[in-house]
């Protein structure tokens, strides 16, 4: 096993299905075009970022369709990691060791399962984020809100709406702010990307960041072994 | 009338370069004076006239005010009021000429996002410019009056422009034309508060001791003003604001949360390259993929 290991060839773990993965990006493409076309008319300094979508009376009609988007796509990310999502007394003892996690000493953090705290806090901080983007979105949504209104039988007030745009901009500068981190920890733990493109990572990715999560896969005998196949 | 300075933009809408102080010049006003008005809607019928709009056909609900509210073709609105004076026992018939107030400090300008979509003249004319407009509705969250309607045909928003483009070529706006009463008039506003105080001299001799000038401080002055007889509770007319003021929500959604906001997002940014840069990349080491293979080797 171990000169195998050496020549490169090691095991995969299947992370993520292709439903998974399409959804995900679904997410993704539609946020950063949400975060281009809002950021386009959050400061005037931004807003050249309309130029990207055709001009600001587009960017306009087109940023709360794109939401709609989002916000199912997500509910659909939301159902599917769910589960594995839920708090549990691990998640407290790896938060309290938060400097070993910047600090990239993995071997100090306790066993973590699927999810790690921070990446669970990602989860439910963008669930809640995403939620009063879209009630906020709606009563900014100068077309649509009418049609909501009529749905729900209720008319909001002007001062209603002016909340809904100031908590619009203040929930979308934090929701940026957790998708910078959700990039940022992407990138900065290598190889984590691979979970998101082909679905899987490397046996090593997950003894050294997911241990508890590797030992049940391993446990069901969902690993790839294509690679060690092919060097024999 | 030309000296107006029909074109000299003194403000712009969501732009961020500031310009030397300007030359205001000579300012103008238009006057409403409700004690003098008969609401014949001979203005809302030259504004429609000169702007070139029709409001469909409407339904009679039993009021005068006819369409019931400002839409996006008719910048002014006759607003009548029975409201019985609890002093005199009088009924008295209270008709406002509702529309755009011209602010000194523009809620919908400072709300509005599109660079150049609203602007104000250096005689203090609030204009949306069309080409501009996007169509997003901020002006309406901006306004305290409750004046800008969005264009179910071509979403944008319209108001009352003062005809500025009658303004510029030396003409009186085409209410105050209009008006048989000489209840809308327009000036400096020079002319226009000293007229207002010959007009309020003369109510007050009339037995109309609270009537006064209607120039909102908290939104520095507008450049529509009104002559009100009951000027203590403007509230009586339609609803006019006791004391407009841009909300402190806008306020704070276009100022605080604009530097808070980008500060944020700046920092986290940041953060990420200097830990990156600080700390190099989290790589899985080959003991640890050796382990794994270690695992799953065992066990199967």
């Amino acid at each position: 096993m171990s000169e195998q290991g050496k020549s490169g060839a090691h095991i995969r773990v299947r992370r993520y299905s292709g439903s998974a993965r399409i959804n995900h990006w679904i997410v993704a493409v539609s946020f950063v075009a949400l975060l281009l076309s809002g950021l386009s008319l959050f400061h005037p300094s931004l807003y050249w970022l309309s130029g990207l979508f055709g001009g600001g009376a587009t960017v306009r009609w087109l940023h709360p369709w794109i939401g709609l988007v989002l916000a199912v796509a997500f509910l659909g990310l939301f159902v599917r990691f769910f589960w594995q999502n839920l708090p549990e007394f691990t998640d407290f003892v790896w938060l309290a060791r938060i400097r070993h996690v910047l600090s990239g000493h993995d071997e100090y953090l306790p066993e973590v399962g699927k999810y790690n705290a921070g990446q669970k806090f990602v989860f439910w901080s963008q669930f809640i984020l995403v939620g009063t983007l879209f009630v906020t979105g709606v009563g900014l949504w100068e077309a649509g809100l009418g049609y909501f209104e009529n749905l729900l039988g209720f008319k909001a007030t002007i001062d209603q709406l002016r909340w809904a745009a100031l908590i619009h901009a203040g929930t979308a500068v934090l929701a940026i702010t957790i998708w910078i981190i959700h990039v940022y920890a992407a990138i900065w733990v290598r190889g984590t990307i691979s979970a998101m493109t082909r679905g899987s990572v490397s046996g090593g990715w997950g003894w050294r960041h997911h241990r508890k999560w590797l030992r049940k896969e391993v446990d069901k005998g969902e690993i790839e072994r294509q690679r060690l196949t092919a060097a024999e | 009338m030309a000296t107006f300075q029909p074109f000299d933009v003194i403000r712009r809408s969501a732009t961020v370069t500031t310009t030397p102080e300007p030359n205001r010049g000579v300012e103008v006003v238009k006057l409403i004076d409700t004690s003098k008005c008969i609401g014949c809607k001979a203005c809302q019928s030259a504004c429609l006239e000169w702007n070139d709009m029709r409001e469909p056909v409407g339904v009679n609900v039993g009021v005068y005010d006819n369409p019931h509210d400002l839409t996006p073709t008719m910048f002014t609105l006759m607003r009548f009021t029975e409201w019985e004076n609890p002093q005199s026992g009088n009924l008295e018939w209270l008709i406002r000429k509702d529309g755009c107030m011209h602010c000194e400090d523009p809620g919908c300008l400072k709300a509005c996002p599109a660079p150049g979509a609203i602007v104000q003249y250096a005689n203090g004319i609030v204009d949306f410019i069309k080409d501009n407009c996007i169509g997003c509705g901020y002006c309406v969250k901006g306004c305290p009056f409750n004046i800008p309607r969005i264009s179910q045909v071509d979403s944008k928003a319209y108001k009352c422009t003062l005809c500025s483009d009658r303004i510029a070529v030396g003409q009186q706006p085409a209410c105050a034309k209009a008006c048989p009463t000489h209840c809308i008039t327009f000036g400096t506003t020079a002319q226009m508060v000293a007229l207002a105080d010959k007009r309020i001299v003369d109510l007050k001799s009339r037995g109309f001791d609270k009537a006064g000038l209607y120039n909102p401080p908290g939104v520095s002055g507008t450049h529509v003003m009104y002559v009100l007889h009951h000027a203590d509770q403007p509230q009586i007319y339609a609803g006019l604001p006791n004391n407009p003021r841009i909300s402190p929500i806008v306020e704070m959604w276009k100022g605080v949360s604009k530097y808070a906001g980008m500060a944020v997002i700046g920092l986290t940014a940041a953060a990420g390259v200097i830990h990156h840069i600080l700390q190099g990349a989290n790589r899985v080491s080959e003991e640890d993929e050796d382990s794994a293979d270690k695992l799953a080797g065992g066990k199967s």
